[in-house]
């Protein structure tokens, strides 16, 4: 098992170095001083912020110092737009909010999706069947933004207003992790709302996902073995469902630390999604800098995860 | 074996119909037949035929919606199956019916070990402890001639080879001493080698527990070499039945004298091998009359006004050879 993780790793690492050779070259291409500094920046300006950045050194050394960041994970570099702040700091600061909300919300849409989808696939192309698809391609026909407007005028105005000045229930601004119960302050609503709208989809993904493992042969001899239809639900199906269950899971994964850019932006979440428009905004080199190898890693961290998940689930993949 | 006069599993008059878009698919139409203790009974039939679906009704396996068993009596040890509860039903399955498949690659559960999948089907039955249920396991693959059943327990069903995997859901039919194992195709998806050594373990294991076997298949030398008795079934009905060796030696069908003559084993060198003109009718559109018909060449008015009955054949009657053709006569001499 390690020996396959070693492995995995090594195939994942050319990959991730290429990415972030793309991701310095692309940040490069157009010279990023005059964005900070405007068209036509005095040439002593220009000298000084071209060696603070270190474009002023070739594009190995570049290349080296960032990779040699990354692996200490210490972005030292001085932001733009926040000045006295490092990248690091940003990017740091930035990933808790993201977390407390998409981790919670990830957790909860795939354990209630799979629970809807194992009753759905129970009572296939009966009433509560049809009934759970209905509702769930209404629910994903729906925009994220109907959701975040409708939740936020019953859940941070109609609600609040209901319970009376200063006991408001949900807050849509303001974030502030120091005050008590300050997670159902503020990120229970944005939580709620992405479980909502992840539901409609994972929910029919999951079903699909169900209905075609209970069509297999080891369904047919697990009944003719006599075990009853909960088991072979439980033991059976779901086992082998765990698979496209993994890679689905693992798939969204990355919106753990990237967020969801509407949600932080409508509740002003000091979150990654919202802190990256607004240095993309500012053209904040050092940090989009930052945050495109932060991404880059976790991507390729989940690769890996995703490799294990499945050795841990399907014993065939061991082999190979 | 001669045909006992108790019979476990009778068959009465089942009517196994789908419903889908096309309409009523009539799978299986009235099958009836027995099997004795000890007995094996072959059914044989082309795809389709119904022969697999009549199986699945004896388990009550038939996927509902769209299948469902309309009508019949199927009487295990004088019990109608169709009438018990489904926790009835369920304590039945595995323990004194048993089932084997054709594709043993994926009748398996990939993600359970063989071993397990055997302790759950008797830990299920035979209410025995983690520990006894897992001697249990080694001591059935070692029944079914596994090579090193302590190390296979472990092993996951893709380790193994086609016959391995074959072995292993005989073992795990085995693992609760069923009075019936319906053998459906069960060599169908193997090597010609591997076929002889199934068939030849299933015999061996029938020999040694006294069990009944009902072996479906599509292979008249298979039939020839395991089966005491044979049913010949043609669009969801038994059209002949006989003993093994009367029914090779004088079919009275059309439709089985036709199979006879497409067997390879029994062809002329030299000559073009015979085969049955077209293919068996869809069961929603089954043809009135003789459902043989359309494929017969005896076939005139008659056959298409009414169906014939399955009516014993030849002067000495008792010993079970009965064919439904209304020129039966003829037939013989085709």
């Amino acid at each position: 098992m390690w020996i396959y993780i070693l492995r995995r790793v090594l195939y994942n690492l050319p990959v991730f170095l290429g990415i972030i050779l793309f991701l310095m070259a692309a940040l490069r291409v157009k010279d990023p001083i005059p964005g900070m500094l405007g068209k036509f920046p005095e040439p002593e300006d220009y000298a000084r912020m071209e060696k603070a950045l270190g474009l002023d050194q070739p594009f190995l050394v570049q290349y080296a110092s960032f990779l040699a960041d990354i692996v200490t994970l210490d972005f030292d570099q001085e932001s733009y737009d926040k000045p006295g702040l490092q990248a690091g700091e940003i990017v740091k600061d930035a990933i808790p909010p993201t977390m407390a909300i998409t981790v919670p919300a990830l957790m909860l849409s795939t354990l209630i999706s799979v629970c809807v989808a194992l009753i759905s696939a129970f009572y296939r192309g009966r009433l509560p069947d049809r009934l759970l698809v209905f509702l769930a391609v209404i629910g994903m026909s729906v925009s994220f933004v109907v959701y975040i407007i409708i939740g936020q005028y019953f859940g941070a105005y109609r609600l609040n207003e209901l319970l009376g000045p200063g006991n408001g229930l949900f807050a849509i601004e303001g974030f502030d992790t120091s005050e008590p119960g300050w997670w159902v302050h503020y990120c229970l609503l944005p939580v709620l709302i992405s479980v909502i709208v992840s539901m409609g989809y994972d929910t029919r993904f999951y079903r699909a996902v169900m209905v075609e493992e209970s069509g297999k042969d080891y369904i047919v001899t697990a009944q003719a073995k006599g075990a009853s239809k909960k088991k072979i639900m439980f033991v059976h199906m779901l086992k082998n469902a765990m698979i496209p269950i993994i890679t689905r899971v693992m798939i969204t994964l990355p919106f753990l630390i990237t967020g969801s850019f509407l949600l932080e932006m409508y509740f002003n979440i000091p979150g990654m999604g919202n802190n990256l428009i607004r240095a993309i905004n500012a053209n904040d080199f050092p940090v989009i800098q930052a945050f495109g190898a932060i991404f880059a890693a976790f991507f390729i961290v989940t690769n890996i995860l995703t490799d294990v998940a499945y050795a841990l689930v399907d014993p065939r993949v061991r082999l190979s | 074996m001669t045909a006992p006069n108790k019979p476990l599993l009778e068959l009465r008059d089942v009517r196994t119909y789908f419903y889908g878009d096309e309409g009523e698919a009539r799978a299986v139409d009235g099958v009836s037949y027995t099997i004795g203790p000890g007995q094996t009974l072959g059914v044989v039939g082309e795809s389709g035929c119904g022969k697999s679906v009549t199986a699945l009704s004896i388990m009550r396996l038939v996927p509902s919606p769209p299948g469902k068993t309309v009508a019949g009596q199927i009487l295990f040890e004088g019990r109608d199956l169709l009438a018990l509860e489904e926790r009835e039903m369920r304590a039945i399955r595995g323990n004194d019916i048993a089932m084997i498949f054709q594709e043993p690659a994926t009748a398996l559960n990939p993600v359970y070990t063989v071993g397990n999948q055997i302790v759950e089907a008797v830990r299920l039955h035979q209410g025995l402890d983690r520990e006894q249920a897992r001697a249990r396991a080694i001591e059935m693959l070692k029944l079914v001639g596994i090579p090193s059943p302590e190390e296979r327990v472990d092993e996951y069903p893709h380790q193994l080879s086609g016959g391995m995997r074959q072995r292993v859901m005989i073992a795990l039919a085995m693992s609760c001493d069923p009075k019936l194992l319906i053998a459906d195709e069960p060599t169908t998806a193997l090597d010609v080698t591997v076929q002889a050594q199934i068939l030849e373990l299933i015999s061996a294991l029938q020999k040694r527990t006294g069990m009944s076997v009902l072996l479906i298949t599509h292979d008249l030398g298979v039939v020839a070499e395991t089966a005491d008795h044979v049913c010949v079934m043609y669009a969801g009905k038994v059209v002949e039945t006989a003993p093994v060796e009367r029914l090779f030696a004088r079919p009275a069908h059309p439709y089985t004298i036709g199979l006879l003559r497409s067997l390879p084993e029994l062809a002329r060198p030299g000559e073009k091998l015979p085969t049955i003109e077209g293919v068996v009718p869809n069961a929603t559109r089954f043809p009135s009359g003789c459902r043989f018909r359309t494929r017969c060449s005896l076939a005139r008015d008659l056959c298409a006004e009414r169906e014939p009955p399955l009516e014993p054949v030849g002067g000495d009657e008792g010993d079970g050879h009965a064919a439904a053709c209304h020129f039966l006569e003829e037939a013989i001499e085709l």
